[in-house]
């Protein structure tokens, strides 16, 4: 029993990483039909930015801050301006292709500026243990779902009580009527390219001082985002975070009760059984087919 | 297009399969296994096109049936079985197992459909990994044989690119007649509308499943080959990244247009050894240059090619117009 509940703490933790990911990726969804195959990469990149800005001798907090500051200029801005402006109009198909494209070309750059060997990352948090209804529990855990909550707090908060937010749903509903009426439609979608960069850039964040930094370990990371945003609903902000949390836990699960080996093949088949039987995810509206 | 463009194009084609066949000669031994994996992926890119590219269905599980052609080429070729048998096996197996993948594509569409063939690719990539009965796991197999063709033994870089390349020309020949057939209308029918199609008494189920189960059916092809071609075959090149590289394949070189397969293989199989010379710097340039491509136009190089001819073709036709009209105005 105890055993149980370890691993549903450690599966929540790495859930509430996917969904803050998860988040991202629907949001760029909505508002610009951007598949982002390069979104786990977006969360490898920002710990090595933040790693460079230590190696110049910033300390720790200003090397975060400025880690930030340059995922948003590079894979908010940029990554809007360069990639997705001039392709959107073509269709989802070469725009998904060009972001992996895009994975490729971050992953190399990693690997040839930074290190091919995987890197420690400082972690926010403490490590050690507190004792919660009797159960053992890392800090490091905690306060990975601290944070992650209190990010998805805040970014639903926005989303549902500002008139930002509301323009922003406008523009990812409807841009041409949002734009009749008045909504910034262009801005709006650069926000959330923003957002995206900067939710990527706490999950790298979070994420790093478990899993270390290295060029490759977005490949797995992505996967998990992208299950969890169709698990959870691909059109929803919540279906995102309820697809990640679940994911979270249905893979710490499946690695102690399944097997070692087919742990990953249990959110596969799950997210081939949803897509199956309720495309539109298990919170999702249903998207209006066009034929 | 015009009376002596014909001529000019099979004269084209003349010139290029003899450069392939005769130029190669006196490569070394890297140069023949890097245009062997061209010819090899290209079949693979072929099956994708048309599952894509003429029947527009999403597909990112193309590699998964590279792998799952390799390991059954590689199993029975170990085991006694000449190429051939094996190659045909893997045929029936891909097509066996990409018409049941289809099921899904007449549920679910576009991005889903998507969604669904990755979760498989990544199945796959996990039996061929644990089930190590069958496929020796991470160990892989080795010693693949390579064939003896008519009594000619191609253990030799060259044979055995000349197996790859006869290969590449059998399956081009009969893809050219397939979409040519009315089954390759009917694929295309599907892309572009597939209520109409239905309407049109098209059984457009079977069609979608059909286009799956070939596409995948060439995937397996490919598969098959590529087992003997590097005699030893691990989990690891058919992971998704397989999948996701062909998929580039097709659209850089031109979804549904008959030579992109071969343009888009031959960019990501030569263009990154052609970068070689910059060291750690080539995979970053082929993205690069991906991008940089896909910003150009989305539709692939041929696409490029495609709007240039129309422009050219609509200036003809309007200098002809122009003609017309002040012979008509001096007539008068």
């Amino acid at each position: 029993m105890s055993n149980l509940f370890d691993l549903l703490v450690a599966g929540l933790a790495t859930g509430a990483i996917y969904a803050l990911v998860a988040v991202g990726f629907t949001l760029l969804w909505q508002t610009s039909q951007t598949i982002n195959f390069a979104q786990g990469e977006f969360v490898m990149l920002p710990a090595f930015l933040m790693l460079a800005a230590m190696h110049v001798g910033a300390p720790f907090w200003l090397a975060i801050i400025l880690g930030i500051l340059l995922s948003m200029i590079l894979l908010g801005l940029a990554f809007k301006l360069l990639l997705v402006d001039p392709m959107m109009r073509h269709g989802v198909l070469p725009l998904a292709i060009a972001t992996m494209a895009l994975a490729i070309g971050i992953k190399e750059a990693v690997k040839q500026f930074f290190s091919a060997e995987a890197s420690p990352f400082p972690s926010i948090v403490p490590t050690g243990d507190v004792s919660v209804l009797g159960h053992a529990v890392s800090l490091q855990s905690i306060g990975v779902l601290v944070v992650a909550i209190l990010a998805v707090f805040g970014l639903t908060t926005l989303l549902n009580r500002t008139s930002l937010g509301h323009q922003m749903q406008a523009a990812a509903q409807n841009p041409t009527v949002a734009r009749i009426i008045g909504v910034p439609v262009e801005r709006m979608i650069l926000l959330t390219f923003l957002i995206n960069a900067f939710l990527v850039a706490l999950a790298s964040l979070l994420i790093t001082p478990i899993y270390l930094a290295k060029f490759s370990s977005g490949e797995v990371l992505g996967q998990a985002a992208f299950i969890a945003a169709i698990v959870g609903g691909f059109n929803q902000v919540r279906g995102a975070i309820a697809g990640g949390l679940l994911i979270g836990v249905l893979d710490n699960l499946a690695a102690a009760y399944v097997s070692t080996q087919y742990r990953a093949a249990v959110p596969m088949i799950f997210l081939i059984v949803v897509i199956l039987f309720r495309p539109q995810g298990l919170l999702g509206r249903a998207e209006e087919r066009t034929v | 297009m015009n009376g002596f463009a014909r001529p000019l194009k099979i004269a084209l084609g003349l010139i290029v399969v003899a450069g392939l066949i005769i130029v190669p000669m006196n490569f070394n031994r890297y140069g023949l296994f890097i245009l062997s994996q061209w010819a090899v992926m290209t079949i693979a890119a072929m099956g994708l096109n048309l599952t894509l590219g003429y029947a527009g269905q999403v597909s990112l599980a193309q590699g998964a049936f590279v792998g799952i052609g390799a390991y059954a080429g590689a199993i029975m070729t170990t085991h006694g079985w000449p190429l051939p048998v094996a190659v045909l096996v893997a045929i029936v197996l891909s097509f066996g197992v990409g018409w049941v993948l289809g099921y899904p594509a007449l549920r679910v569409q576009h991005h889903y459909l998507a969604f669904v063939t990755l979760a498989f690719s990544t199945l796959a990539f996990l039996v061929f990994r644990n089930e190590s009965w069958l496929t020796g796991g991470i160990y892989g197999i080795s010693n693949i044989p390579r064939p003896h063709i008519f009594g000619i033994a191609t253990n030799k870089p060259l044979p055995f690119y000349y197996v790859c390349l006869g290969s590449l020309a059998i399956v081009s020949l009969a893809v050219w007649w397939l979409i040519r057939s009315p089954w390759g209308r009917a694929f295309v029918a599907l892309r572009e509308n597939p209520l109409r199609a239905q309407s049109l008494g098209i059984d457009t189920r079977r069609y979608t499943l059909m286009a799956f189960a070939i596409g995948s059916a060439l995937g397996g092809v490919a598969g098959a080959l590529y087992a003997p071609l590097t005699q030893y075959i691990d989990p690891v090149p058919f992971n998704l990244s397989l999948s996701l590289d062909l998929l580039m394949m097709v659209i850089v070189g031109g979804a549904g247009f008959y030579f992109g397969p071969f343009l888009g293989a031959m960019i990501a199989v030569l263009l990154p050894e052609w970068l070689r010379f910059t060291e750690g710097y080539y995979l970053m340039l082929y993205a690069i240059a991906v991008m940089g491509l896909l910003i150009w136009s989305p539709t692939g190089i041929l696409g490029i090619l495609d709007r240039h001819m129309a422009a050219r073709r609509t200036k003809a036709a309007s200098a002809l117009r122009a003609v017309a009209k002040s012979r008509l105005e001096t007539a008068q």
